[in-house]
């Protein structure tokens, strides 16, 4: 890694926002340049110092009546048990916006609990994300082989799921490698197929449900995902290439993962 | 303001919709009125700005699908604010635009000019990092003000202001790298 690079990872770093094989080679080019173990330590220390100042700005309460004013009425009769225990959570709110590290940190757990009640569209989008932080250069891929008996292998001990790795060249679809990566707070492997210049993301995940489901494609921010279930695995085939093209491709995945399995 | 404001009263008149919105969007309107001030840099124009985004929000609440309310919020403030932009015309230089590139080659660090010394050199409170903050050019402040005072993630930020992830993740290393500038250059004077 580059002290280009490092500079902005970094901040990734800070933030939390990096999965742990790349925090770890962050970290790895830290460790031999005193030039970015200076720079990760005085952007800590303003961080730090900054989280110390509450630079958030309180909506005054004119604004809070105009908006009331302006806004539908919700049910007369729930109004009162309405308004109140929102007002109550809006303080408690606030109180975690005080300012110390640690309250910050509540607030994010807080957010994430939230988000999870929501969860396949969460997991859907940050699916995207990853697919397209991995179109980043160097972001691609971790480990670089067309061979699935180099890529499989590699997975192991990295995660707690053995994803299926296999190569569908023969059938117009290149596999070119893997990678760890991260969504919904766990690591989750990425097996990467090439379509022609098209790259295609195959995320694997452990589920507690053996149960197959079939196929559903979805298209979020402009790229499609087919998302299926099989024997404990959940897939996501994420790509920029038609809905049409992203169906062939998940289908002679599960040809070819059912030919080896009853094979 | 324009007056483009959207009528309430012509929404269907639905209380359980309203109460379904009014629970959404209201917790975060202290996060939405934040953005607006470091945008805006005006109490009253933020103010407008709210009233608008939480009018047009309520809108276009029934193809809201999330996953996350508070990045979507922060969209329509968005264009709320570059209307107002529009309107003011006055200042190019803080159009908010998505173009980087141009926001890279302009000066992104100004001395604050009308900031007497003396006060700059007193404790950071508040007030002085806020100005600080609010020098920053447009992409720059808008996500650092996304990321450390709002708390979003990188992928909420991208959803926020319709940019890739790695978009925000330069920007955010640009702004921490002009206000640590500032912050060293207050710390030099202080001695």
């Amino acid at each position: 890694m580059t002290c280009d690079e490092a500079e902005i990872l970094l901040h990734a770093l800070i933030d939390n926002e990096l999965d742990a094989s790349h925090a770890r080679e962050v970290e790895a080019h830290i460790t031999t340049c005193p030039r970015c173990t200076a720079d990760l330590a005085a952007y800590r220390q303003m961080r730090e110092a900054m989280s110390k100042t509450d630079l958030r700005y309180t909506a005054p309460a004119s604004l809070r009546q105009r908006l009331d004013a302006a806004l539908p009425k919700p049910v007369a009769k729930a109004a009162p048990d309405n308004v109140t225990p929102l007002a109550s959570r809006r303080s408690v709110l606030r109180g975690f916006a005080l300012g110390s590290v640690v309250s910050a940190m509540a607030a994010t757990l807080l957010v994430a609990v939230v988000l999870r009640e929501d969860n396949q569209q969460v997991i859907e989008s940050e699916i995207v994300s990853s697919h397209l932080r991995s179109l980043q250069p160097g972001h691609l891929i971790d480990v670089v082989s067309s061979d699935q008996h180099t890529v499989k292998p590699w997975f192991n001990g990295k995660l707690d799921v053995s994803p299926p790795v296999i190569d569908l060249t023969a059938q117009g679809f290149t596999l070119i490698g893997g990678r760890l990566d991260y969504v919904d707070a766990r690591a989750i492997g990425a097996v990467v197929y090439k379509r022609r210049a098209h790259v295609i993301n195959l995320f694997v995940a452990q589920t507690s449900n053996p149960a197959r489901k079939p196929a559903k494609i979805e298209t979020i921010q402009g790229f499609n995902i087919r998302r299926w279930s099989d024997r404990g695995l959940n897939y996501w085939a994420v790509s920029d290439i038609g809905a049409d093209e992203l169906n062939e491709f998940g289908e002679k995945f599960e040809a070819a993962e059912r030919a080896n399995k009853e094979g | 303001m324009p007056a483009n404001t959207t009528q309430a009263n012509t929404i269907q008149d639905d209380p359980e919709r309203a109460r379904r919105f009014r629970e959404a969007a209201l917790p975060h309107l202290d996060d939405v009125y934040t953005l607006a001030r470091y945008l805006l840099r005006n109490a009253s124009d933020a103010e407008d700005a709210v009233q608008e985004c939480y009018l047009r929000a309520l809108k276009h609440f029934d193809s809201y699908r999330g996953p996350a309310m508070k990045p979507w919020l922060f969209a329509i403030l968005r264009n709320v604010c570059r209307a107002e932009y529009a309107r003011r015309n006055s200042a190019p230089a803080t159009v908010l635009d998505d173009t980087p590139e141009t926001a890279e080659q302009t000066p992104l660090w100004r001395e604050e000019q009308e900031t007497p010394e003396a006060e700059m050199i007193r404790d950071r409170d508040a007030s002085a990092i806020r100005r600080m903050v609010d020098t920053l050019a447009e992409p720059f402040k808008e996500t650092f003000v996304l990321r450390e005072i709002n708390n979003l993630s990188y992928r909420e930020i991208a959803d926020a202001v319709g940019a890739p992830v790695g978009t925000v993740m330069s920007r955010l290393a640009r702004a921490r790298a002009m206000l640590r500038s500032a912050w060293l250059a207050e710390q030099e004077q202080q001695r």
